[in-house]
């Protein structure tokens, strides 16, 4: 297994630099309705800065749903999303990065994706090649840099997706189910990239179907059922003691109703 | 990509600007004539040789006489050559024209196949051929398009007291085209049609077809010219225009309309009064 | 009429061959009317397909529908539309356009500029609902996001602007109208068509028409080799 380059990662307050600060990032009262059915919530969530934040539940839960909505890829049906007691604005907006289940990579070379993102929060120049540049040794696919990005296996999109967002240098890292269609490796390596985007810093809110890959990464639980938080606490209690009957089932891997 | 597409297409107009820009820079003027004159060949002719004259070069638009008139009347062209001599009079009449003269003449015949199925292949008489035609429901082919020949064409069938608007769809038929169209339609159907001698002369794709009826005095063809009005319309050439008027006239000009043959016969009579009668005209 | 095709052939293969310079002359223009207008209607058509693609908004479907409708405009209707525009009586009589290659290049361009609008929107499209959360997970300015759909979309929107080209190339009314068919001015390959059939000439027309689809061909070719080497760079 190839050891992975962590040349840099100084995310989270450094990149904040003397702007004013987002986090913490606390939900109120959210809530999504579709077709005339309420989808999600009402609920309360806070994501304090430099945690780890694991949501997790069976499927049609709502984890994705919440993800989005706090990322403000969805506008909410009801409730309220306050950064540092402030609504999102495009300034927070782009201090914010996203990892999608299945990457989305543009039908660009590897290194033209993490230009893309680049300029799209306004780097360029000597900071752009130098990011850049880490991004491909984060990756580790410094040798794949002018291949086309949607010719990579699943486990190098992904990577470079991870790297892609992790460049942007964001202060809260939201990651949809990355490792849901990986392999082991592929797992392993990207929870590396996690780990050490942690380290430096940034704040992580991560879903994921994966009970052991939530006992390595989390630092708190949030776990939802049928559009509701039934259990959020950190991560060792929830695994040691999980509360609710759901999470019990849940961890013992029968099917939760 | 859009990049290179935006300077290609840029480059592009530029260069297609200095084609409109060399050929504006050339003195040129523009013609409103008629399909037989560009179709017979004549206009390809004889122009070379005023152009050489002059170092004005002559620009034609070849339509219907109907066409050309109303593109005349909207200032779209500095002369009208034409053959249709009401029109024409109505034309300088409403003062969008200087004066009328005419130019040549041809003929008109009646084409058709050689079975000739009305039988009107034995006479003169234009007009006992169309009443032949009309008594036998053989397919007659006309322009239908208010052109000069479809003008004639129409006078033609009153004075054989014919209502064609009746049979139209049935032996009429009218193609609303051109007089080559029309004649590639006549052919497909073996039906007869009216042309004027010059485009049936020059038409290459007469196969079985042969003249069937000429020499009648009503099948006279006048063609006229016209310098269009630059009282009306300003941007009107004017002197380029009148010299091309007087050279059409001229002794030059009358003199390459004889010349222009196929097959060593003529196409068109010329027929404009001497330079001296004119004037006290 | 199958000794015309065979003699419309080597009709065909004599004028290639010799290189015929009024051959040439009108095939040029032919080239050079045609690839301007659709370099001019990607300008403009491109952007709209790619603005259409990607906001919403009312009046937006309307917009669509009325574009979709305009990709059957007979060519006659729109050389009407500019003659009126041009004439000397017109509008823009004073440019002294009319009867000139601009004319013709104005005409296409009205011709072909909903044909790749509304094929570049539906592409654009399909291509934004892939790419949206990503780029709206980036912040990207709806500009920015245009741009970039553009860009990733740009072997699909050549083959766009080839069928644009196709339309224009082959289309006779609208430059007949406008252009007059003025020798050595504005003749074209498709007037020149229509000139000959007109003179009965059909050898000759059969001939150009021959030569017209090689160079549609050519044209194709070349850019079908562009779009493959394209794709092998960067697509996947």
């Amino acid at each position: 297994m190839p050891e992975l380059a962590l040349p840099f990662v100084t995310t989270g307050a450094a990149a904040a630099g003397g702007a004013q600060a987002i986090l913490p990032l606390v939900a109120t009262g959210l809530a999504y309705d579709a077709g005339g059915q309420r989808r999600l919530g009402p609920l309360d969530l806070t994501i304090e800065p430099g945690r780890r934040t694991v949501l997790m539940g069976p499927n049609g839960s709502g984890k994705s749903l919440t993800l989005r909505l706090l990322h403000g890829l969805l506008q909410p049906g009801a409730g309220r999303i306050a950064w540092a007691g402030r609504p999102a604005d495009q300034a927070i907006a782009r201090r914010q990065a996203m990892v999608f289940q299945r990457p989305i990579l543009l039908r660009r070379s590897v290194q033209g994706n993490l230009r893309h993102a680049l300029q799209s929060r306004g780097i360029h120049g000597a900071a752009q090649t130098a990011r850049l540049a880490a991004a491909l040794a984060m990756a580790d696919l410094a040798g794949f840099a002018d291949q086309p990005a949607r010719r990579l296996s699943g486990g190098e999109q992904q990577r470079l997706a991870v790297a892609r967002a992790l460049s942007l240098q964001p202060e809260i890292l939201f990651l949809d189910e990355p490792t849901a269609s990986l392999d082991p490796q592929s797992t392993w390596q990207i929870e590396r990239l996690l780990q050490a985007a942690h380290a430096g810093g940034t704040t992580i809110v991560l879903v994921t179907h994966d009970p052991g890959q939530a006992r390595r990464l989390a630092d708190t639980v949030v776990f939802l059922h049928r559009g509701r938080i039934v259990e959020q606490t950190p991560a060792a209690q929830f695994f040691e003691q999980p509360a609710s009957p759901q999470a019990q089932d849940f961890l013992a891997g029968r099917i939760v109703l | 990509m859009r990049i290179p597409l935006m300077l290609a297409g840029l480059a592009l107009a530029a260069g297609l600007n200095a084609v409109d820009q060399a050929a504006a820079d050339d003195r040129f003027i523009i013609v409103q004539s008629t399909t037989s004159t560009q179709d017979s060949g004549l206009l390809d002719a004889i122009l070379p040789a005023f152009t050489e004259a002059t170092g004005i070069a002559v620009r034609v638009v070849a339509v219907g006489t109907g066409q050309a008139i109303k593109n005349a009347r909207n200032g779209d062209g500095d002369v009208l050559l034409v053959h249709a001599r009401k029109d024409e009079e109505a034309f300088v009449a409403d003062g969008e024209g200087v004066e009328r003269f005419d130019v040549m003449y041809n003929d008109f015949v009646l084409v058709g196949p050689s079975a000739d199925p009305a039988g009107i292949g034995s006479s003169k008489d234009a007009v006992a051929a169309l009443q032949a035609i009309a008594a036998k429901a053989a397919p007659f082919v006309s322009r239908g398009d208010d052109s000069g020949t479809h003008k004639k064409e129409q006078a033609l069938w009153q004075a054989a007291g014919i209502d064609v608007a009746a049979a139209s769809g049935g032996w009429y038929r009218e193609t609303g085209s051109g007089m080559g169209p029309t004649l590639n339609t006549a052919l497909g159907m073996q039906a007869y049609a009216l042309t004027d001698r010059a485009t049936w002369l020059s038409y290459l794709n007469q196969q079985d077809f042969r003249i069937l009826v000429e020499g009648d005095p009503r099948l006279f063809n006048q063609y006229g010219v016209i310098l269009v009005s630059p009282a009306r319309h300003p941007t009107v050439k004017a002197a380029d225009g009148q010299a091309f008027i007087d050279w059409l006239l001229g002794p030059d000009g009358q003199a390459a309309i004889a010349g222009y043959r196929i097959n060593g016969q003529p196409l068109f009579t010329p027929n404009a009064q001497p330079m001296a009668l004119r004037k006290a005209g | 009429m199958t000794q015309e095709f065979a003699a419309a052939f080597s009709l065909a293969w004599q004028l290639l061959a010799s290189a015929d310079p009024a051959l040439r002359e009108i095939v040029l223009r032919s080239l050079a009317v045609s690839l301007s207008a659709v370099s001019l209607a990607c300008l403009v058509a491109l952007p709209l397909g790619a603005a259409l693609a990607v906001t919403r908004g009312p009046g937006r479907t309307a917009l669509v529908l009325l574009l979709n409708a305009s990709m059957g405009l007979p060519p006659v209707v729109v050389g009407l539309l500019v003659y009126l525009l041009l004439s000397r009586s017109g509008p823009l009589g004073a440019l002294g356009l009319l009867y000139t290659p601009s004319a013709m290049i104005i005409a296409q361009t009205v011709l072909v500029t909903p044909i790749v609008a509304a094929l570049a929107r539906q592409i654009i499209a399909d291509l934004h609902a892939e790419y949206d959360e990503q780029l709206r997970s980036l912040g990207l300015t709806p500009l920015a996001t245009m741009r970039t759909l553009l860009w990733d979309a740009r072997f699909s929107l050549l083959t766009v602007a080839l069928a644009g080209f196709g339309r224009a190339i082959a289309e006779v009314g609208a430059v007949i109208i406008v252009g007059g068919n003025i020798n050595h001015v504005t003749r074209v390959m498709t007037t020149t068509i229509a000139l000959e059939t007109s003179r009965g000439n059909l050898g000759l027309a059969l001939a150009l028409g021959l030569i017209l689809i090689l160079l549609a061909l050519l044209v194709n070719g070349a850019v079908m080799a562009l779009r493959f080497s394209g794709l092998k760079a960067a697509y996947a």
